[in-house]
C-alpha cells in the first residue's frame, strides 16, 4: 500500500497593510524618508520614536490625510488593490469611511464637539449611506457600549465629557463600521495613569474580540509594550529598528533603541 | 452713416433698470442653473436701489425676465400688501412698465419671500424666490471651499447628522423653514426660508422656480417637473406644520398655512398666510362668480 502525501507547502498570509518606500518633506524638513512598513491581519504594529521622528506623519499617510512624494500603499482587501495614494478624493473618502478607523491624540480633530456623542458615532454610518434612524441609533449605542462608554451619557456632547470619555467616543466612532484597519495616534497621551490603563484595557479587549489590525503610534513604551505584537522604532524620519515586541524590549540592537528602552527603566 | 445713427437715443436708464450686460449675465446663469437643477451658480450680482438682504437677488431675476406684457405679482410672507412687497412691485412696474396683479392665477411672474402661493401654479408661470442664505451645508461646514467639494462629491451625510441631533434633543425634526431638499436626486438645496408646508409644492411642480441670493451672489433653480425630496430618515416621515385643521378668523377658510396672531387673553387666533387666497375666499362668500384656482392642499392634506 502506498501512502500518497500532499507536497509540503508553506501557509502564506499576505500582509493586510503594506507601505513601501514613502518619503515626505515639508519644505526643507524631511519628515519621513524611504519608510516601509507592513502589518498582518489581526496584528498590532507599534511605532515608537521621539517627537518629530515622523511617526505621526506616517500614520496620517496611512489614513490618506497626506499624500507622500514617493512610495506606495496597499491594503489587501476584496475591492481595493491599487496604490491607495493614487485614488481620487471621492474614492479616498469612501475608503477612509468604511475601511479605516482612526483615534487621534486630540479629540477635537476626530469629533464634532458640540454634537451628541451618539451623533458623532452615527456620522460614520451616515457617510457610508445609512439612512434609517433606528439603525443609526442601535449601531451607535452598540459601538459606544463596545468601547465601554456609559450609556446614560449617550447624547451628551463630547465637550462636556472627560478626556478618557472623549477617547472612548473616538474609539466607538472608529470601530462603528467594523473597519479592517484601526489607526491609533497617541490614544492615551494626556490622560492620567489610571484612565490610561482603563483605555488600554478596552483597546486590548477589542483587539482580542474583533481581531482588528491595528497600528499604534506612541512615544510611551509602556503603551507599546502592552498592546503591540511587533514594533518599529523611528528616528529622524527613518526606521532604525524593527522586530517583535519582546525582541525590541529585551534585546535592543540599535544604540538609539537601547537608549530608549533604558530610559524607560 | 454717422455715429449718432448707430447709437440709441439717450435714456435716463435701461429698460428694466439693469443694463444689457447685467441682464446677459443673469440670463446665462439662469440657463446654467436650469440645466443643473439645484446646483448653485455664482453670478455677478449688481447694485439695485435696495439694501442687500431685502430681496435684491430676486429683484434682479425679475427685472431680467420681465417684458411690457408680463403680469407681476410680489409676495412677502404670503402678503401682497406689506411694505416690502408693495415697494418691489411698484419699482418693477415703474422701470419696466409691466402690469401688476395680486391674483396668483393672473400672474406671469411671481416674486416671493418665504411663501409659495396656495393655488397651483401653471407651466407658463415663473416663481422667483428670494434667498438669504443659499448654502444648505453652512450649518455643518462653515468653510465654503470644502462645502463646494462636498456638493461635487454629493457628500451629504452630515445633513442627516443635523436631523439626527434634532430628533435626539427634541424628539422630532425641528427644522422649521429652509428645509434642505434633494433636487433631481443629485444636489441638496435650501428652498429659501419657505415653511415645511411649502416644500412638497416644489416636487414635480409644473412651474419653473428660480432661487436667487443677491448678497451671496448665488442662483439656483428647480425646473418644471423635477423631483424635490426633503431629506428624511427612511423610518421618520416628513411632516408639514399641523395647520390642516386651523380656520382663518377673517375669511373662514380652513386647511391652509396660517399666521398665528396672539390675543390679549393668552390664546391665539389664526389668519390665512396667503392673503390673496383669504381675499378671494371672502369675495366668493359675498358674491358668486369669483373664480378660485385649484389648491395644492385640499382639506389640509397635500394632494
Amino acid at each position: 500500500m502506498t501512502l500518497t502525501l500532499d507536497a509540503p507547502r508553506i501557509v502564506e498570509t499576505r500582509p493586510l497593510l503594506e507601505v513601501h518606500g514613502v518619503s515626505k518633506s515639508y519644505g526643507p524638513v524631511q519628515a519621513v524618508r524611504d519608510v516601509s512598513a507592513h502589518a498582518y491581519p489581526g496584528e498590532v504594529l507599534g511605532i515608537v520614536g521621539e517627537s518629530g521622528s515622523g511617526k505621526s506623519t506616517l500614520l496620517r499617510m496611512m489614513n490618506l490625510e497626506e499624500i507622500p512624494e514617493t512610495g506606495s500603499y496597499t491594503l489587501d482587501l476584496a475591492d481595493v488593490s491599487d496604490n491607495l495614494f493614487e485614488l481620487d478624493r471621492f474614492a479616498r473618502r469612501m475608503l477612509c469611511a468604511t475601511k479605516i478607523g482612526i483615534v487621534y491624540q486630540n479629540p477635537h480633530l476626530g469629533l464634532l464637539m458640540k454634537h451628541s456623542s451618539s451623533g458623532n458615532v452615527a456620522e460614520r454610518l451616515l457617510v457610508a449611506g445609512e439612512r434609517s434612524f433606528a439603525t443609526l441609533r442601535a449601531a451607535a449605542t452598540e459601538a459606544l457600549d463596545a468601547s465601554e462608554f456609559p450609556l446614560d451619557r449617550l447624547d451628551a456632547p463630547p465637550i462636556e465629557l472627560s478626556g478618557g470619555m472623549q477617547q472612548r467616543v473616538q474609539l466607538a466612532k472608529a470601530i462603528a463600521l467594523e473597519p479592517a484597519l484601526l489607526l491609533l495616534d497617541e490614544p492615551t497621551t494626556g490622560l492620567d495613569v489610571s484612565v490610561q490603563a482603563l483605555v488600554l484595557d478596552t483597546l486590548k479587549r477589542l483587539q482580542q474580540d474583533r481581531q482588528i489590525t491595528m497600528v499604534i503610534v506612541s512615544h510611551d513604551l509602556g503603551v507599546i509594550r502592552t498592546l503591540a505584537d511587533r514594533v518599529m522604532v523611528m528616528r529622524r524620519g527613518e526606521v532604525v529598528e524593527t522586530g517583535l515586541a519582546d525582541q525590541i524590549f529585551q534585546d535592543p540592537q540599535h544604540p538609539y533603541t537601547q537608549q530608549l528602552v533604558h530610559a524607560k527603566l | 452713416m454717422s455715429l449718432s445713427t448707430l447709437t440709441k437715443p439717450w435714456e435716463a436708464m435701461s429698460y428694466g433698470f439693469l443694463d444689457g450686460s447685467a441682464k446677459r449675465e443673469l440670463r446665462r446663469k439662469i440657463l446654467k442653473s436650469v440645466a443643473v437643477p439645484g446646483c448653485q451658480m455664482p453670478y455677478a450680482s449688481r447694485e439695485v436701489p435696495m439694501a442687500r438682504g431685502w430681496g435684491t437677488g430676486g429683484l434682479q431675476v425679475s427685472l431680467t425676465l420681465v417684458n411690457p406684457r408680463t403680469r407681476v405679482k410680489v409676495i412677502d410672507q404670503g402678503a401682497d400688501d406689506s411694505v416690502n412687497a408693495a415697494s418691489i412691485r411698484r419699482f418693477i412696474a415703474r422701470v419696466a412698465g409691466t402690469p401688476t396683479t395680486m391674483d396668483t392665477l393672473e400672474a406671469d411672474l411671481i416674486q416671493s419671500r418665504h411663501r409659495i402661493p396656495e393655488e397651483i401654479l401653471r407651466e407658463d408661470q415663473v416663481l422667483v424666490l428670494q434667498v438669504p442664505n443659499p448654502e444648505p451645508l453652512r450649518p455643518v461646514q462653515p468653510n465654503m471651499s470644502i462645502a463646494r467639494q462636498m456638493h461635487a462629491d454629493a457628500d451629504y451625510g452630515r445633513m442627516w447628522l443635523q436631523l439626527y441631533e434634532q430628533i435626539v434633543r427634541s424628539g422630532r425634526v425641528m427644522q422649521g423653514a429652509s428645509y434642505p431638499s434633494l433636487v433631481h436626486g443629485r444636489h441638496v438645496m435650501t428652498p429659501s426660508p419657505i415653511p415645511r408646508w411649502d416644500v412638497p409644492k416644489l416636487h414635480m411642480a409644473k412651474h419653473l422656480t428660480i432661487l436667487s441670493a443677491g448678497r451671496e451672489k448665488r442662483i439656483f433653480a428647480v425646473p418644471p417637473y423635477t423631483r424635490v425630496e426633503p431629506l428624511v430618515f427612511s423610518d421618520v416621515p416628513y411632516k408639514v406644520e399641523e395647520h390642516g385643521a386651523l380656520t382663518c378668523t377673517r375669511s373662514g377658510t380652513t386647511g391652509f398655512f396660517m399666521n398665528e396672531i396672539p390675543q390679549d387673553d393668552g390664546t391665539s387666533s389664526f389668519e390665512v398666510s396667503d392673503s390673496e387666497w383669504g381675499v378671494k375666499t371672502i369675495r366668493a362668500r359675498d358674491r358668486d362668480g369669483e373664480s378660485r384656482g385649484e389648491t395644492w392642499y385640499k382639506d389640509g392634506e397635500m394632494s
